[in-house]
């Protein structure tokens, strides 16, 4: 199976959503509510459980060159959003029970009858895509029309998109269009035109990526994302130092403690201390398993010490 | 799981075909002329998406925190030959803490019926695949430690609270990881710090219950100034912290319940657990404001994760200044 991926190329849409209306009925998406954001024509908002599919509405200050726009206009620009499906999944390495998966097509995949609803993926996801849904509680995001793809069909959006600016195929040949297209909108003078597909992080690229115009950020398009299993180093060799301080101060400072309480305490059986303080007998020992072992076989030198001491820990046991 | 057939297929095309024909005359809302936002981004609007987490998740922290921290005391006053009554007490914290964690973590589940999904895999990648196992094996063995012994099988015991304190060490500082290896900001640049910031509040709040129990030795004493020396040096990290990503940690209300958090479990507790080595009084205040300091901390950083999850900014910083 070759890995398909999504171009969305921004300089093509009209902002229409017939991708979100194709991608709700779909995949029989429930609502998720209604408000009217006062953000241009965007009441969506952002990607998650409920919406797998985002129009972005970009208005911003004009700048020269972007085509159609008089400097007295602000720009609008819009941007069909969706799941990466990344080259290094954070979700998919987040999920604890193997729920998420890469699928044959290359995308990443929420098996709904796996998730248990852990929350991982959602903290996981440098693009804020997946979320648990509140009254089912698993986690859902875009499946790339797994089932479509697995008929031969295209993805929903794609088929619904009246301009083309969502492109559907092969990973590679969206790649090589993409930089056919850019060159283009280049020679057309849109200098400001680029492509966002983080290959060179640790996101390794994206299956989804775009073409958009200007500061790739006013899209909410980080310059710089991160798969945060690359932390994963770092934070667990922090665990083990903090493991080994807490077991290194713990077997001290009772180590220590005993050797103290030894010495305060005089030789003899020392009632009055005997619960609260170790007891006296332990001087000398290295080991309480030393002790009960070094007692059947005594060495002349102090005989009456070593034995009481094997026995108060027989009684006091 | 659909199969597209021709009314599916219809359908679509009828979509396409009504989107084609729609026609917005305006360009955009806002007025020419007026504020633009300042510092890039879509409309101040977050990118990744805050933790679903609720209360179970750093009532999990404390009291798992706490439990294994204890299982480790356990073991090593056993082997300094410390009073029985104190490793007694020590590892039936641990099995009190673990049997607690287990239902804290399956209530947080979407679907807690599902939660044996947890054991169909283990992830090494996924810190909260790990977790899960270790709380297994440590539910498990710290059971078992407080069973045999009980029924006087005590060779059994004896290995079980072992095996009950290596668990015991991933339990306590393993949820530094778990917080630290995500896509939150302030979690993420403290990914280096969390497991051993984690590690000392268990260790405090597991000296702060066996004081409270009674148990007046040095060694707990010493340990539980340690934790709270080691938390004073966190918060001062914390506050002289400057950068984006740690703002919810020192501005707003998550800044405010960080600050209480890091008094009652660094400075507090410091100074009454100096007094405390002539005062049991002062020690008891000690072990109970740790033990608040503790639970309040891992409230903190819940809270300052969600706070930081609406923030875009930390994200849209250029691709110099991050590595």
């Amino acid at each position: 199976m070759a890995v398909t991926g999504f171009l969305t190329d921004s300089t093509l849409c009209i902002g229409c959503k017939a991708c979100e209306v194709a991608c709700k009925e779909w995949n029989d998406v429930p609502d998720d509510g209604f408000v009217w954001s006062g953000l241009s024509y965007d009441n969506t908002l952002a990607l998650g459980h409920s919406t797998y599919r985002h129009v972005k509405f970009v208005e911003r200050e004009p700048t020269a060159g972007c085509g159609g726009n008089s400097s007295a206009q602000v720009t609008w620009e819009f941007s069909s959003d969706v799941c990466r499906h990344c080259g290094n999944a954070g979700c998919l390495e987040a999920c604890p029970t193997g729920s998420i998966v890469r699928t044959e097509f290359g995308s990443v995949f929420v098996q709904p009858d796996i998730c248990n609803g852990c929350g991982y993926c959602v903290v996981s996801c440098p693009f804020g895509v997946i979320d648990r849904r509140p009254g089912d509680g698993r986690a859902f995001k875009c499946t790339f029309c797994y089932d479509r793809q697995k008929a031969g069909a295209e993805p929903a959006c794609a088929k619904a998109c009246p301009t083309g600016s969502i492109i559907f195929g092969p990973l590679d040949d969206l790649e090589r269009a993409a930089d056919r297209r850019l060159a283009q909108l280049r020679a057309n003078g849109m200098d400001d035109a680029s492509i966002w597909n983080p290959k060179e992080t640790s996101v390794g690229g994206t299956h989804a990526f775009f073409i958009v115009r200007g500061d790739a950020r006013d899209y909410n398009l980080p310059p710089n994302p991160q798969v945060p299993t690359v932390l994963l180093k770092q934070s667990w060799s922090a665990a083990g130092i903090a493991a080994a301080a807490i077991a290194g101060a713990s077997l001290l400072t009772f180590a220590l403690g005993k050797k103290r309480n030894a010495g305060v305490t005089p030789a003899g059986p020392a009632a009055s201390r005997r619960r609260t303080a170790k007891p006296s007998t332990f001087a000398g020992n290295a080991a309480p398993a030393q002790a009960s072992h070094s007692a059947a076989r005594t060495p002349p030198g102090q005989p009456a010490r070593r034995q009481r001491s094997a026995g108060e820990r027989r009684t006091t046991r | 799981m659909k199969t597209p057939d021709q009314f599916s297929e219809k359908r679509l095309e009828q979509l396409r075909e009504q989107a084609a024909l729609g026609r917005v005359d305006a360009k955009g809302i806002r007025p020419s002329g007026s504020p633009m936002p300042a510092t890039p981004s879509y409309y101040g609007l977050p990118i990744v998406k805050p933790p679903v987490w609720t209360w179970e998740v750093p009532l999990y922290f404390f009291a798992g925190g706490a439990a294994g921290a204890s299982s480790v005391i356990a073991i090593a006053a056993q082997l300094a030959g410390a009073s029985p009554s104190l490793v007694r007490d020590a590892r039936w914290i641990a099995a009190i803490g673990a049997a607690a964690s287990g239902p804290l973590l399956i209530l947080d589940l979407g679907r807690p019926e599902r939660f044996l999904n947890m054991l169909r895999v283990f992830k090494p990648q996924s810190a909260m695949s790990v977790g899960a196992w270790t709380l297994s094996v440590f539910g498990t063995t710290t059971a078992g430690a407080v069973i045999a012994e009980m029924l006087g099988m005590k060779r059994i015991g004896d290995a079980s609270a072992l095996a009950a304190a290596l668990s015991g060490l991933v339990m306590s500082t393993y949820t530094g990881v778990l917080l630290g290896a995500t896509a939150i900001p302030v979690w993420a640049a403290h990914a280096k710090t969390l497991p051993i910031h984690f590690g000392a509040s268990a260790l405090a709040s597991a000296t702060a219950i066996l004081t409270l129990r009674g148990h007046g030795e040095q060694a707990l004493n010493a340990l539980a100034l340690a934790a709270a020396a080691f938390e004073t040096y966190t918060g001062i990290e914390i506050e002289s912290d400057r950068s984006i990503d740690s703002e919810p940690l020192r501005l707003g209300v998550t800044g405010t319940t960080t600050r209480i958090g890091g008094f009652f479990s660094g400075p507090l507790p410091l100074v009454l657990r100096l007094i405390g080595i002539r005062s049991k009084r002062a020690r008891r205040a000690a072990a109970a404001s740790a033990l608040l300091g503790s639970l309040i901390t891992r409230v903190a950083w819940i809270e300052a994760g969600k706070a930081s999850a609406a923030d875009p900014r930390p994200h849209l910083q250029g691709s110099q200044e991050k590595e």
